[in-house]
């Protein structure tokens, strides 16, 4: 009786954690601070290096990325860190003052 | 020692250390400062802003132009020279429109970023051509020559890297259209008026489209209900008495439904004998040509799918003035020909995008169709009837991210073909072919300056057997504004020997077959593999906008059906290739904005085609080794109602040919060894009433150049050395024409 349970039990997990399944093409959009052509591709290229990112596009005009990512492997947090670490400021997350400074100078955008 | 690396080590810090900076200010009439006055280098290089106090700085690079510019202000270009200081002041523009539209969009373009080394043309670049179909629209495109078949059809004959247009994948909509029975006529079958673009991709192709392309690919798309205009007309005559005219008619059922009804028309009455030969220029006819589409769009769903239902006939009747179809269809009364052709083709393309994931898709494209050609030349008889059945299917997805994309499918093929031949003997060559083959196409692409393409595909075909084509792309842009391109890929397909060569049935020749069995006209199938690299590098000079292209292609074949009419006047073998057969094309073009609204383009080919006959290694007959070509296009400042003058002149150099060899016909039937050089000059004049209405004028082979005694044995075509094949230049000379075409929006 108390396999039974056990067996139950762990029936009743798995489902639950099926429920809470993880979205496998989460789409978001984020705001990224840069300037020109070649911080989209920085930026472009930070977020790829991210596992789990599976699209990413920068807009230059809105400074908006639109990102697909699979939350099973990254997170929406995960990849603004990485875009940060490579300079350019997110919406939650702020680069360092030498990650900024090491920027071409033509992708100095102006911080807040 | 330590000096020499001393000095070594300074002249490298140099470029760092030594930037010179170049500054200015940026001001309106008033001498108010403008802040955001974009200060950019023309080749994109590097640009800078001005601050509140109107002023920039910007890393000096000696010799390059800058273009100063800001919304509601004339924009500057000052080259920076000596002076690192541009007190600069703007003048409010009268004119807001001309900012916008700052550079025409180019009627022909080449990319930095395609992987393949593709022009598309637009409706605009066809406009240029004369009229009015296919076959007639790459008068323009100098990676598309453009010859003549022979002297009696009328027929234009397309050559990419130096080869035919068999060995070219043409496609519509990306479902193979010209092959099999309608590799003669097949390019005319599709009005000007419908084609929306044409994109031209010299080299290796997609392994998607199938494994037939050797020398590359002509995809034409055709105009989409959802973006049609609710009606187009187009009407079109010539000094030879040529008509067309076409209609189009859309109509939009929901945001999701659209049609399209495409009639075309056209005909052609005079006999014309420019050169008193006793036989016509251009053959007389009359073509009925009609299409209707249907389009379904659901953007929300991710779904779009296209149904289309064609149907065509065609009439041509050729040779000697006084020949009458109705009394002297197959006598020696007099020579003559018809070729009628009927065709009609459906088909049906569905396309799925996963809504949660636009990188994924599936495609599935489906199309039937049945061609049949009746003709006879003089009393050499030729009869194809091909039914076709073609299924795609393709999914498309991701690895990992969509650097790494890919691309699966199926596809099958089924061909009938009835055919019979009647030259001195008759014979019927009926076959059927039908092949399946699964294909996989692999491209990471870095986004920024390199990706790469490797297609495979296996197929098995009841002709061929099972085989692999292999196909690769590479793109690298080494530095601003230049993409190298490397492609290679091998081809293989069946040639269909009498269709593809009936122009020489209007001929006293002899058709000999050297067939090994029984199957395919006892010939094997042809294999050739294509290499090719191509450099483009984009350029400012004088501040204009040009770029350059430098491509080689080579093209090897491991086997060919080998075309001989160098044996003798009285014959032409097909025999399968004993040795080498390649053919070398090396083309250098430039594109150039030489001033506001003109632009140039120019190009230099050289084609080295050469082919193992039984007679030795002979460069390829009717081919010019080197051949220039130079189009100039102006077009006016539009109005505001968009009207404007357009003026287009195009010249084509042939450099001489080789002729095949006419030593056992009599002496007024030898030609020389090689074709005399000669130039062609087409222009055109179009007056842009409005975006509603235009008309246009213009003239072909203005220099009016003709080919002397373009038809051997004119004088007794039922002899034996009677041949009209043997066509280097134009048959018929200067011809103008006009017409017009109106739109309602």
């Amino acid at each position: 009786m108390r396999y039974l349970v056990i067996i139950l039990m762990s029936f009743l997990t798995i489902s639950a954690q099926a429920q809470e399944k993880k979205n496998k093409n989460a789409k978001h959009q984020i705001e990224v601070k840069g300037n020109c052509e070649m911080c989209k591709k920085r930026i472009e290229k930070a977020a790829f290096d991210v596992r789990g990112v599976k699209s990413a596009n920068w807009d230059l005009g809105e400074k908006q990325l639109s990102l697909i990512i699979d939350e099973r492997r990254t997170s929406i947090n995960e990849v603004e860190e990485a875009i940060a670490d490579s300079g350019h400021d997110t919406e939650n997350v702020k680069t360092t003052e030498d990650n900024y400074a090491n920027l071409h100078f033509c992708c100095k955008y102006d911080r807040e | 020692m330590k000096k020499l690396l001393a000095i070594m080590f300074c002249a490298l810090a140099m470029p760092v250390f030594a930037q010179d900076m170049i500054s200015g200010l940026i001001t309106d009439e008033k001498n108010q400062p403008l802040q955001g006055a974009i200060i950019v280098y023309t080749d994109d290089s590097d640009y800078a802003e001005t601050n509140e106090q109107g002023n920039f700085e910007l890393a000096k690079q000696h010799g390059k132009w800058i273009h100063i510019s800001f919304i509601g202000y004339e924009s500057k270009e000052f080259q920076v020279l000596d002076n690192d200081y541009f007190p600069i002041q703007l003048k409010q523009s009268a004119d807001l429109d001309e900012l916008v539209i700052s550079t025409r969009r180019q009627s022909s373009q080449k990319s930095l970023f395609d992987n393949t080394n593709t022009t598309t043309m637009n409706s605009g670049e066809l406009l240029k051509a004369a009229c009015c179909n296919l076959a007639e629209s790459f008068e323009t495109n100098p990676s598309i020559d453009v010859n003549f078949s022979d002297a009696v059809t009328g027929t234009k004959q397309i050559r990419m890297l130096g080869l035919t247009s068999p060995y070219i994948m043409i496609t519509e909509e990306n479902i193979p259209s010209v092959r099999g029975a309608s590799q003669a006529y097949g390019l005319t079958f599709t009005p000007g008026t419908w084609i929306e673009s044409v994109q031209v991709t010299k080299g290796a192709g997609s392994v998607v489209n199938g494994y037939e392309s050797m020398s590359g690919q002509i995809n034409t798309e055709l105009i989409k209900p959802a973006t049609d205009i609710p009606f187009y007309l187009n009407l079109y005559g010539s000094q030879d008495s040529r008509f067309e005219a076409n209609a189009h008619f859309n109509e939009k059922f929901s945001d999701k439904w659209s049609s399209s009804l495409f009639l075309h028309g056209n005909i052609r009455t005079d006999k014309k004998d420019m050169n008193d030969d006793g036989f016509m220029d251009h053959p007389t006819g009359n073509q009925i040509n009609v299409m209707n589409r249907w389009q379904y769009l659901n953007l929300e769903k991710g779904w779009v799918g296209f149904l289309t239902a064609r149907y065509m006939n065609d009439n041509k009747q050729m040779g000697e003035l006084h020949f009458d179809p109705d009394t002297d269809r197959l006598t020696t009364n007099a020579w003559g020909g018809e070729v009628k052709t009927e065709k009609v083709d459906g088909s049906a393309k569905i396309g799925y995008v996963f809504p949660d994931m636009p990188f994924q898709s599936i495609g599935w494209q489906n199309a039937f169709s049945y061609h049949s050609q009746n003709s006879y030349f003089g009393l050499n008889q030729y009869d194809i009837t091909q039914r076709s059945f073609y299924s795609n299917f393709i999914f498309s997805s991701i690895i990992n991210n969509t650097l790494n994309k890919f691309s699966v499918g199926v596809n099958f093929n089924y061909d009938d073909y009835d055919e019979f031949l009647h030259n001195y003997q008759s014979k019927n060559y009926d076959r059927t072919d039908y092949s399946t083959g699964v294909f996989g196409e692999y491209t990471y692409d870095n986004t920024d300056n390199f990706a790469l393409v490797l297609g495979l595909r296996a197929d098995y075909s009841n002709q061929l057997d099972f085989f692999l084509t292999p196909r690769m792309h590479l793109r690298y842009n080494p530095w601003k504004d230049a993409v190298l391109r490397v492609s290679a890929g091998r081809g293989k397909r069946l040639a269909n020997i009498f269709a593809e060569n009936q122009n020489l049935l209007a001929s006293s020749r002899n058709f000999l077959v050297h067939a090994q069995n029984d199957e395919n006209y006892g010939l094997a199938p042809e294999i050739a593999w294509n290499y090719g690299i191509s450099l483009m590098q984009r350029f400012y000079l004088f501040d204009r906008r040009g770029d350059v292209t430098v491509d080689f292609y080579r093209t090897d074949f491991d086997n060919q059906i080998v075309v001989d009419i160098d044996q003798s006047a009285r014959e032409v073998a097909f025999y399968n290739l004993d040795g080498k057969s390649y053919a070398n094309s090396l083309q250098v073009e430039v594109n150039y904005n030489l001033l506001k609204h003109l632009n140039l383009r120019a190009a230099y080919k050289y084609y080295d085609v050469q082919t193992e006959y039984a007679k030795g290694l002979m460069q390829k007959p009717l081919q010019a080794k080197n051949r220039f070509f130079a189009n100039l296009e102006y077009a006016t400042h539009e109005t505001e109602a968009g009207g404007h003058w357009r003026f287009d002149f195009t010249w084509n150099w042939l450099d001489k040919q080789r002729l095949p060899y006419t030593g056992d016909n009599s002496e007024t039937n030898r030609l020389a060894n090689y074709s005399p050089a000669f130039s062609t000059f087409n222009a055109q004049v179009t007056k842009v009433f409005s975006d509603r209405f235009e008309v246009y004028v213009g003239g072909e082979n203005i220099g009016n150049y003709r080919q002397d005694r373009i038809i051997l044995g004119a004088e007794d075509p039922f002899g034996t050395e009677f041949d009209s094949t043997i066509a280097y230049g134009p048959v018929f000379g200067q011809m103008y024409y006009a017409g017009l075409r109106f739109k309602v929006k």
